[in-house]
């Protein structure tokens, strides 16, 4: 079946499939900065004493993860034009991916948190450490290094995530691959440099991540 | 606000409908944590097997499924298998693309629970004179399944989650039915928060429950 693909088409359609790489690589990484920033946010409210500050975290950490991102992509798309803001589908779309990912990444970042023991936090503060000191300098530096695999992990999610902004008609590598089917009539060849396209990022963070792991099991191997 | 009740009174006038989306997505859902549950389970015994090839096979399988979207996979199902002679409805084909995702994410969950089970523990049986057989079957697999029961339910709640996209090939699920909502009552934001709440109702038992269990 590869061997009938039609080359010519493909390499005509070769700026598309850039285009729409490049798009999915840019929509996932500003939804990204966007879940780290909504997901500390998150976690630091829910970790709080105060029921008013961490009510609102844990409803919206509890709603975004138990409904669908196509739902909550809708909600908005369809939504926000009631309340009279209008902006273009591709902030729709970073703004739904970010809000859904944050939820996940707040999670992570908390459960990195609960995996220091408490006594540190206790030995801490008997030497004599104020609250943002036993953070910045003894809980955070031990629980970023477990969190990274879990937040490439997000990524990798984020970015398949992304494919379903082609639905509200922004140009990324799957609304690509349909273009390439509806204009061209060539869907098998849409879908194989889409496929092609996702499985590149895929392995790169897959890499990625399994690098790292090896490094922070074994920093001496370094 | 008087127009907002209203709109709502309008909409759950729609309740057939939304009963049938969620009857759907329900349904979908169902056949992909049953088939996809038991073909994940085998699929992840034979990547944890010892033997190099078949866990090699079934890893670069589900690498190639694990790696791409869901709605891309859901486009080749739907149209690409015609091509090839294959003719699928919309309903088979989700219900396919759902099947097969769930089980190469269970695939990877079984697998690395049966490696979490101690060595020891099989040379142990192998000298209590079990066969290879038994020894999955009442040693591993046991203990295997208790340990990735957590992860299993919260990947069934992915899963309900990921059916949300057969409503792009027309499929009448709970999301195909807000757009139904939309159409008639031009207020997405209460129709997209009425279906929500159906998903809501679905999944947030299933996160508590995973929850629960993790913390045992």
């Amino acid at each position: 079946m590869l061997l009938d693909l039609n080359w010519r088409v493909m390499g005509e359609s070769l700026p598309l499939f850039q285009t729409g790489f490049i798009s999915t690589l840019s929509i996932s990484l500003a939804a990204f900065v966007g879940a780290i920033t909504l997901g500390v946010l998150a976690c630091v409210m829910s970790l709080q004493s105060s029921r008013w500050l961490r009510a609102p975290a844990v409803v919206y950490i509890d709603a975004i993860r138990a409904t669908p991102l196509l739902a909550q992509l809708y909600f908005l798309y369809f939504g926000l034009p009631l309340l009279g803001v209008t902006m273009p589908e591709i902030a729709v779309g970073v703004l739904a991916l970010s809000l859904n990912s944050g939820a996940y990444v707040s999670e992570i970042i908390r459960s990195g948190i609960m995996g220091i023991p408490l006594g540190q936090m206790e030995a801490s503060a008997s030497a004599g450490l104020s609250y943002s000191q036993q953070m910045r300098l003894v809980i955070l530096p031990q629980a970023l290094r477990p969190m990274v695999s879990p937040l490439i992990g997000q990524a990798i999610v984020l970015v398949k995530d992304s494919s379903l902004l082609s639905l509200i008609s922004v140009l990324e590598l799957t609304r690509a691959g349909q273009t390439l089917s509806s204009d061209r009539f060539m869907p098998v060849e849409g879908m194989v440099a889409t496929v092609i396209g996702y499985l590149a990022i895929y392995y790169s963070l897959k890499l990625t991540a399994a690098a790292w792991n090896r490094l922070s099991v074994s920093p001496s191997s370094l | 606000m008087n127009l907002v009740l209203e709109q709502l009174m309008d909409m759950l006038q729609f309740y057939p409908v939304l009963l049938k989306g969620m009857g759907m997505t329900l349904a979908i859902s169902l056949i992909g944590i049953v088939v996809g549950g038991l073909a994940g389970f085998l699929l992840g015994i034979g990547r944890a097997s010892r033997i190099q090839p078949l866990s090699f096979a079934i890893g670069v399988y589900t690498d190639i499924f694990r790696g791409t979207p869901v709605l891309v996979q859901l486009f080749a199902v739907f149209f690409l298998l015609p091509e090839v002679g294959i003719e699928l409805d919309s309903f088979a084909a989700g219900a396919i693309t759902l099947t097969n995702i769930a089980a190469c994410f269970i695939s990877e969950i079984v697998a690395s629970g049966i490696r979490a089970v101690p060595r020891g523990q099989l040379e142990a049986a192998a000298s209590a004179g079990l066969t290879r057989f038994q020894q999955m079957r009442l040693i591993v697999l046991p203990q295997a399944t208790r340990m990735v029961i957590p992860s299993l339910v919260g990947q069934f709640v992915l899963l309900v989650k990921d059916s949300s996209v057969v409503s792009a090939i027309g499929l009448l699920d709970l999301t195909r039915s807000g757009w139904i909502l939309v159409q008639s009552i031009p207020n997405g934001l209460l129709a997209f928060a009425l279906i929500g709440l159906g998903y809501f109702a679905i999944c947030y038992p299933m996160l508590y429950l995973s929850r629960r269990l993790e913390k045992r």
